[in-house]
Formats: C-alpha cells, sequence, structure tokens
C-alpha cells in the first residue's frame, strides 16, 4: 500500500534540511537504501500499533525544539573505570577530547573514514541488521539513521580487549540534531565492553548495531544523561552466534522523551541476551522501551528486565516481545515489566507479548505497577530510618534485579551511585 | 519509663474502638508481661505505641521517659528508645540484611546527635551480636527476612534489638511459630539484654514464654482494657484455668 501523501509529505519535510553523506559506493547504497526505506514507511504516527503510547510528533518535527544545557555538579560517570574514551561533542568526534584510538585486540575507526574505503569489514553490517530488525516491525527512525548518520565510530573486537570502550556523549548547544551510527563486530571467541554516557545533543537519534560471532561475548552499560528537556530516539540491533553473550543494560534519568528500541536476532544455538533497564523519572518525563527478542536457535536464553520509578506526572512505557521461532526449541524466555509510582499522578503503560512456534519452550513474563509496600515502610521507620531513607531503600531495592544484571561490580556500583543522588535529589517534600 | 494514661484508640478505617482506656506502668529494668484472649487489643496496643499508621488516638497518652510519644514519627520513636519486635516480621526483597541494621543504627544514632559506626565497627559488633543468637553470615547477607524459617525471623528480630540497644522493648507474640528450642534461643536472647535500664513488655498467648522470660508483673487484658494486674501466678492461673474465670471475676 502506497504511502498517503500527507504522511509522505511530512517524512519529506523531517528530512528536508538532511544531505545523504559521500561515501565508497557501498556506503551510499547503504544510505540510499535506508532513505528508501524511510520514505516507504514514513514517519510514525499515534495509530502505528507500536507508537500508540508514546507520541512522536518532537522526534518527527523538522528541527528540534531544543533543550537547555544541563549543569551537573556530579562526577563524571565511569570516571573511576580504565577506558578508552571516544568523545562527541554535540555529535561531533572530538578527537582532541577522545583517547588514543589504538589498543590492543580492537580497531576503532571513525564512521567517515570506514564508510569511505571501498573494502571495509563494516559493508556487511551498516545498514544490514537494522534493515533485518525492520520486519515485523517498522522503526522508521533507524532506517533515518542509516540514510543520514553524519558521524559515529566502527568498531572490531578481534579478542578480549582489556579496556572498556567508552562513548561520551557532549551536549554544548541548545538545538543540536545530532544522529549518530555505530558499527559493532565481536569476532569469534573475542570480549567487548562498550559504555555510553551522556545526552548527546537537544534532539539524539542513535544506531547501534552489533554483531556477536559464536562464542563472542558482548557488554553494554550506557545512562543517558540527566538533561531535563533532551528528547532520544535509540535502536541497538544485535545478532548472537552460537554460544556467544550479549547483555546490555540502560540508565535513563530525566529526559523529555527517551525512547529505546532492542532488537535482538538470536541465531546460534546456546546463546545468551539479557537486556535490562532502570529508568527514573520526575515531571516532564516520557520513557518508552520497545524490546524485540528473536529466538532462531536451540538451547537459548534471552531476559528483559526493565524497571522504572515514576512520579509527579511522568510516564513509563514498556513493549516487550519475545519471539520464538519453529525449531527453536529449548528456549529460555524471561520478561518483566514493573513501574513503581511514587505518588498517584504517574502512569505506566506496558504491552508484553509473547509468540511461541516451538513446543519445548519455557517462557515467562509479568508486568506489575504500584506504589511503595507501606507494610516495609512502617518495618524501616520503626528501626529508626527517617521515612525519605527507608523510601530511597525500598525504591533502591525495586531497582535491583535492573541493576544486577550488569556484571562488572565497579560499574554497577557507579550506576548504582548515581541512583541514590537521583533519589535523595528526587524525594517528596 | 513506660507510662500508658487512659488510652483509648480506633481503626481509622472503620468507627470501632479497639482500646478503651488502657492504663499501664512499666518501670525501668523491670518486666512487664500483658496476656488476654485473642482480640482483646495486644497487638493494637504495639502498633499503636510504635507509630502504625491506621488507628487514631481519641484520648488518652502514652509516654517514654515522660516525653510523649504519640506525637513522634515512628522513627523518632525507635530514637527514643522504644523497639517493637514484631509478631509478623515482615519481608523486604532486595534490601540487604547487613545493609538495612547499619542504615537502622546509624539513623538513630544520628537522631540522638551520636557519631555514626564506622564500617569495621559496625561489623565486629553484629559479629559478635550475631553469633550468641546462631545468626550466621549467611542470614545477614540475604535480603531482610526473605526466605527465612519462622525461628529465623525472630531471632533476626532479637538481633535488631540487640544492635539497637533500645530502652523500652515491646515483644509482639515473639513466641509464636516458634518450637520449643527456638523458643528458647530467643528468650535466652532477650534476657541477655535484660538490665537496670531497659524494660520489657512482652505480649502473648501463652505461659510457656514466661517460663523462659520471667516477668516482673503480668496484666490480663481483655476488651481494649487491662482487667487484672497481678505477680507471674497470674500468669500460671492462665495457663491452667483459661481466661473465663478470669472474665466471670471481673465482670
Amino acid at each position: 500500500m502506497a504511502l498517503p501523501q500527507a504522511k509522505l509529505d511530512a517524512t519529506d519535510a523531517r528530512i528536508a534540511a538532511l544531505t545523504l553523506p559521500e561515501g565508497a559506493s557501498w556506503a551510499r547504497e547503504a544510505r540510499e537504501g535506508g532513505l528508501l526505506r524511510l520514505r516507504t514507511m514514513g514517519l510514525p504516527g499515534p495509530r502505528d500499533e507500536y507508537w500508540r503510547f508514546t507520541r512522536p510528533d518532537a522526534l518527527n518535527a523538522a528541527s528540534t525544539p531544543g533543550a537547555a544545557i544541563f549543569k551537573s555538579d556530579e562526577t563524571a560517570l565511569f570516571g573511576d573505570i580504565d577506558r578508552l574514551r571516544v568523545v562527541f561533542r554535540d555529535g561531533v568526534f572530538d578527537a582532541d577530547a577522545s583517547d588514543d584510538l589504538s589498543l590492543e585486540n580492537i580497531e576503532i575507526e571513525r564512521l567517515e573514514t570506514a564508510t569511505a574505503k571501498d573494502i571495509h569489514w563494516a559493508k556487511d553490517l551498516y545498514g544490514v541488521l537494522e534493515t533485518r530488525g525492520q520486519t515485523p516491525v517498522k522503526r522508521p527512525f533507524a532506517a533515518m539513521n542509516t540514510a543520514f548518520a553524519t558521524d559515529g565510530v566502527v568498531l572490531r573486537a578481534t579478542g578480549k580487549v582489556s579496556k572498556p570502550v567508552s562513548l561520551v556523549y557532549l551536549h554544548e548547544k541548545t538545538d543540536s540534531d545530532a544522529i549518530l551510527h555505530f558499527v559493532i563486530r565481536v569476532e569469534t571467541g573475542a570480549d567487548l565492553t562498550v559504555l555510553e554516557n551522556g545526552p548527546a545533543a537537544a534532539r539524539f537519534n542513535k544506531c547501534m548495531e552489533v554483531d556477536i560471532c559464536d562464542g563472542g561475548t558482548f557488554h553494554h552499560v550506557r545512562a543517558q544523561g540527566r538533561d531535563h528537556e533532551r528528547l532520544a530516539v535509540t535502536h541497538l540491533f544485535a545478532r548472537l552466534g552460537e554460544e556467544s553473550t550479549f547483555k546490555s543494560f540502560t540508565l535513563t534519568a530525566n529526559g523529555r522523551l527517551t525512547r529505546n528500541e532492542a532488537v535482538i536476532e538470536i541465531t546460534g544455538d546456546n546463546a545468551t541476551a539479557h537486556v535490562a533497564g532502570a529508568a527514573v523519572g520526575d515531571g516532564d518525563f516520557h520513557h518508552d522501551d520497545t524490546v524485540f527478542v528473536t529466538h532462531d536457535a536451540v538451547n537459548c536464553e534471552s531476559r528483559q528486565v526493565f524497571k522504572k520509578v515514576l512520579r509527579n506526572g511522568a510516564v513509563g512505557t514498556f513493549q516487550g516481545k519475545i519471539l520464538v521461532k519453529a525449531g527453536a526449541q529449548k528456549t529460555d524466555g524471561y520478561q518483566i515489566s514493573q513501574a513503581l509510582m511514587l505518588d498517584e499522578d504517574a502512569q505506566f503503560l506496558a504491552k508484553p507479548e509473547l509468540e511461541i512456534y516451538a513446543d519445548d519452550v519455557i517462557c515467562s513474563h509479568g508486568s506489575t505497577s504500584g506504589a511503595i509496600d507501606d507494610e516495609a515502610l512502617f518495618y524501616l521507620s520503626s528501626r529508626g530510618i527517617p521515612n525519605a531513607e527507608a523510601q530511597d531503600l525500598l525504591t533502591l531495592a525495586f531497582l535491583a534485579e535492573a541493576i544486577n544484571e550488569i556484571e562488572n561490580e565497579a560499574i554497577a556500583a557507579d550506576i548504582l551511585s548515581r541512583l541514590e543522588g537521583w533519589l535523595e535529589r528526587h524525594r517528596s517534600a | 519509663m513506660l507510662k500508658i494514661n487512659n488510652l483509648h484508640v480506633k481503626l481509622e478505617e472503620e468507627d470501632k474502638q479497639i482500646l478503651k482506656g488502657v492504663n499501664l506502668e512499666v518501670p525501668a529494668g523491670k518486666v512487664h508481661a500483658i496476656m488476654g484472649p485473642n482480640g482483646s487489643g495486644k497487638s493494637t496496643l504495639s502498633y499503636v505505641l510504635s507509630g502504625k499508621d491506621g488507628y487514631e488516638v481519641t484520648e488518652g497518652s502514652a509516654t517514654l521517659e515522660g516525653a510523649e510519644l504519640l506525637d513522634l514519627d515512628p522513627e523518632e520513636r525507635a530514637a527514643a528508645g522504644l523497639f517493637l519486635a514484631f509478631q509478623y516480621p515482615v519481608e523486604i526483597p532486595g534490601v540487604g540484611n547487613m545493609t538495612f541494621l547499619r542504615t537502622a543504627v546509624n539513623a538513630q544514632r544520628k537522631a540522638r546527635g551520636e557519631d555514626e559506626l564506622s564500617a569495621a565497627d559496625f561489623l565486629k559488633l553484629i559479629r559478635e551480636k550475631a553469633k550468641s543468637l546462631k545468626i550466621d553470615a549467611d542470614m545477614l547477607k540475604r535480603p531482610v527476612n526473605v526466605g527465612f524459617s519462622g525461628g529465623e525471623k525472630k531471632r533476626n528480630e532479637i538481633l535488631q534489638m540487640a544492635m539497637l540497644e533500645p530502652k523500652m522493648c515491646i515483644l509482639d507474640e515473639t513466641d509464636s511459630g516458634l518450637d520449643v528450642d527456638a523458643m528458647k534461643l530467643v528468650a535466652e536472647g532477650v534476657n541477655a539484654l535484660r538490665s537496670e535500664g531497659r524494660s520489657f513488655l512482652v505480649i502473648t498467648h501463652y505461659q510457656r514464654l514466661l517460663d523462659h522470660i520471667k516477668p516482673d508483673v503480668v496484666h490480663i487484658m481483655a476488651d481494649g482494657r487491662i482487667i487484672k494486674t497481678g505477680g507471674p501466678e497470674l500468669a500460671l492461673e492462665v495457663e491452667n484455668n483459661g481466661y473465663a474465670d478470669i472474665l466471670t471475676e471481673v465482670a
């Protein structure tokens, strides 16, 4: 069915100011392919099944509404962790602020350089995993990203990488509108951790394609900054080979609109995929996790653990799907999405989906929303713990299952301290 | 130590009077027991004293060392030295027992203007106290009361009491759900805490617990009032004859 003219016009208006970056012919083709996909599906609207809980207007708008710069008095996240920093300032790579990009067992290259080469490993992945992830659910902002991404890096891990690659996203201009694309290949048996930190821009569109070969391990921990007004739409596409491991955790504190999509395809037997998130919002906050895990291999495990703490009109949404294809026997799928409402103005919308075509599988899912447990609160208070502190303790306990998904203890402790700080700043009066 | 004067309490949600004029005084260093049939208001008394929501005090007062208790928040009452050992200790998934205890101990010290305990000092103290209650390292690490047996939960209550060193301890049916050995262990823990400056109010259905924690005074509560007060022999009388005789006698 052809796209209605109005939708096509809106889509063209959205991309009018953007140009397809130059590159080698394969890169040019990939970008044109992305553009074609975008113009075929059009921008999302409230009638689209996967955009019913989140209004895409601010993401669809031709220009960014802008976002005030947030001044933080906290020390830099992951500051005590030995890491290789790759810094982007409002969506532009900053070589001076970044560390030397050479490190054993990994190739790190700027997207621009990689896509200019006629022969490059990224050719088999750039826009490829994104395209695979467009079926059965349309993801127009990811296609737009493939077409117009202006910067990013490509990473190829060939062995155990000694320290995390830390993508640092600085937001310094109130009207920045960044589109970043990352391509990551974890070769057979390689082991890579990628950290992401920061808001990146007033409006941020990010796409990350991760291909994990047999026996590869990929850990991903991200924090999306503390900016209140920023908008973000991000996509994480992952393809898992045999006996590979994928673990991703996202911390979202504040942000007017955040849509994080994770599209995970398990193609090799005995693989493990965990995707988790902790989101905390107070006031003008809309946070959306949209997750799609496809089991297309035998004896694989997947977990989706998403927790949201909401107050004062904050809205959380979760759309999570487990698709078990025919033949994907012995699948162990788990999904939990929970919201803790700290007052009566918060809202949580959840849509768990299971679609199973194999008969020997375990899939469990749950979704809850509720308030702080009064009995537990009284128990803590009766031991002398002041109400506010007791609430924080119980809130952190609620978030613990998601934070426990972070394997590295130092990184988990760092994330935990951010949450403690946020809760302390956002206590009820 | 604890002085309750003509305390009247009703449930907030329904217009139901539970306590109808309780008068009670527990002097410093003494152990008082309250016995009484089901529904007499024993547990309500313990909840009202510790500050649980859902109850409305319509008349009367309760003071701890002369300070009015009923105006204080639960955490202020705790810092003032009041402790309630729960009949049903609450399970708190996600909060480690040790974290919980350290937070509680330090919150109380802070409220009283004392220095917080260092991590090392705290660890030393808790290990020592846990040992005498046969609480192992695993129980300290686990989330508060989660997966604890009935006996473990009650021992954990006594451990909290030992760590917080309150002046006035209320034990709400601490014997319920305990076998004989567990009851002995809990009673030993309580007895070890008996001192001149610390008072106990032991609420129980049965005289059995009072074999192990010997009370100075026994009160019988019925229909929201203390109807009879006597020595330890009163508990034995209840054990032998039930409450019926006493109720008839008073009526």
